[in-house]
């Protein structure tokens, strides 16, 4: 099971052993990390699971969609090259130990 | 939040709470399994001390005693009692409704048994053009089930959204094969040894049909609340702080019924936002933090490849305003009722949904003629408004 890392603006950190297949969304929510409203499930509807890639497993994600794309507009923080939505990253063996670093806000 | 008492969450549904959007679309789809609904996971509730008490039927609210009365015939004690019931589906009052493989679409439950009875399957006749009808036919169409959608009104998702936004996606559904019956309601459902074959249409055709779903709207259970005296109109009614006249008692989410700063008199709304956010406001009303429910109302629904997303109650608006051209899949729809912006339709335009909200809730005015001027710009009129915040 690939594990993800949750970093807080405080830098406190969460590993998480993810599902495979389990966006890294639904791992953080699913345990009680905090920092990932998702408050639309992982439906790509809300941009409230925003989150910074770690600059090295950013090239490594699979890329992003138009939704995606449209709704990263949308967050409450500042977008920034490594934003991605969590709800369309999915945990694979690939991923195992992927780090994502949660911004300040999400509303 | 910081509520320092016990939590007890009771629900007649079998294993651990979910979350059911995904239930009409990549669930049926095959994308999403069981666990991938699960709103937590086990672990969690063990963390928080939140006892969690599935497949448990509360038959009672003894509100002198201030407990509620489960099926075993137990009683659980409450401090505060929230009422988070939701909906049922709305029954098809006609024969043959019975039949096997005549199924509606909830729970878990339900979309298991409709997974499983859609395979090999080579159509479907889908009662009521609502959001469920409609995602429905999408993925039945998308899986390649022919599908016919009866709906006894003029058009589809007539409740909630405007015409233009109506007929955009019907022309969606029908370039994928769908086919529509307007103004047409069903009399009956025809079987062999039990199964449905077909339904018998108010006009007396009779439409072949391997599968049947109803898709005819829900209603709010409010009975435990009724016979415990709480009034009832629609859903469970509660004031602006989502309380019962019982101030032991909240309601929310779908099953509850209050004022709202959105639009006139009293307001139930089925939506995954509205549930979430009058959660959290009687959370945090129950930690300490008590503050009237405001917020936007928002809704989503996924529809093949396409997004609609609304910001705002439009469903009687009394003047429309496109923004984008429907021709190029991407575009939104202002509403304004009597003059005053109250939202907003958008269809593949993300952004376009996310500056509305953002101008609802903070007040901004906005006029159908501002709205129409040529050079109107969504995202200036949304930056002009945080600047002046």
């Amino acid at each position: 099971m690939p594990n993800v890392t949750y970093v807080q603006p405080n830098g406190e950190t969460q590993t998480i052993n993810a599902a495979f297949g389990a966006s890294v969304m639904h791992a953080a929510t699913s345990n009680g990390v905090p920092g990932i409203e998702a408050e639309c499930g992982g439906a790509c509807s809300c941009a409230t699971c925003h989150v910074y890639v770690d600059e090295a497993w950013l090239d490594r994600l699979p890329p992003m969609g138009e939704d995606e794309e449209g709704m990263l507009e949308c967050t409450a923080a500042e977008r920034r090259p490594n934003s991605r939505l969590s709800c369309q990253i999915s945990m694979d063996d690939e991923l195992d130990g992927l780090v994502v670093r949660t911004p300040e806000t999400q509303s | 939040m910081g509520y320092g008492g016990a939590v007890t969450l009771i629900g007649d549904e079998p294993g651990l709470p979910y979350q059911r959007p995904p239930l009409s679309k990549a669930y049926l789809l095959g994308k999403m399994d069981a666990t991938a609904l699960s709103l937590r996971a086990e672990s969690f509730f063990e963390r928080q001390a939140i006892a969690v008490r599935h497949g448990c039927r509360v038959t009672d609210i003894e509100r002198d005693a201030r407990h509620v009365r489960l099926s075993d015939g137990s009683t659980l004690p409450y401090e505060h009692l929230v009422l988070a019931t939701g909906t049922r589906n709305r029954v098809l009052p006609v024969p043959g409704n019975d039949l096997a493989d005549v199924l509606s679409l909830r729970s878990l439950a339900d979309a298991a048994a409709l997974k499983a009875a859609m395979t090999g399957k080579s159509d479907a006749v889908v009662i009521g053009a609502g959001f469920i009808g409609m995602e429905f036919a999408a993925v039945a169409s998308g899986l390649g089930l022919a599908a016919t959608v009866v709906e006894a009104g003029p058009r589809v998702m007539a409740r909630a959204t405007s015409p233009q936004i109506g007929h955009w996606f019907e022309a969606r559904h029908r370039a994928r094969g769908v086919t529509f019956l307007f103004d047409t309601g069903v009399t009956g459902i025809e079987g062999r040894d039990g199964v449905a074959t077909g339904v018998i249409l108010s006009d007396g055709r009779h439409v072949p049909a391997e599968l049947v779903l109803v898709a005819v709207g829900v209603v709010a259970n409010v009975e435990l609340a009724q016979a415990a005296g709480l009034a009832v109109d629609n859903g469970i009614v509660v004031d602006e702080h989502l309380l019962t006249a019982d101030p032991h008692i909240s309601a929310i989410g779908d099953c509850a019924t209050s004022p709202s700063v959105h639009a006139p008199g009293l307001l139930r709304l089925e939506s995954v936002q509205n549930a979430v956010d009058q959660a959290k406001s009687v959370a945090a009303r129950l930690a300490g933090r008590p503050a009237p429910y405001i917020n936007v109302p928002w809704f989503w629904s996924d529809q093949g490849p396409d997004k609609l997303q609304i910001a705002g109650l439009v469903g009687d608006a009394t003047e429309r305003l496109p923004i984008g051209a429907p021709d190029s899949g991407r575009f939104s729809v202002l509403a304004f009722r009597d003059g005053r912006f109250v939202g907003a339709e958008s269809v593949n335009r993300p952004t376009d949904h996310m500056a509305v909200r953002r101008l609802l809730a903070a007040g901004t005015r906005l006029s159908p003629d501002q709205a129409a001027a040529a050079d109107f710009d969504l995202a200036t009129l949304v930056s002009a408004s945080r600047a002046a915040a």
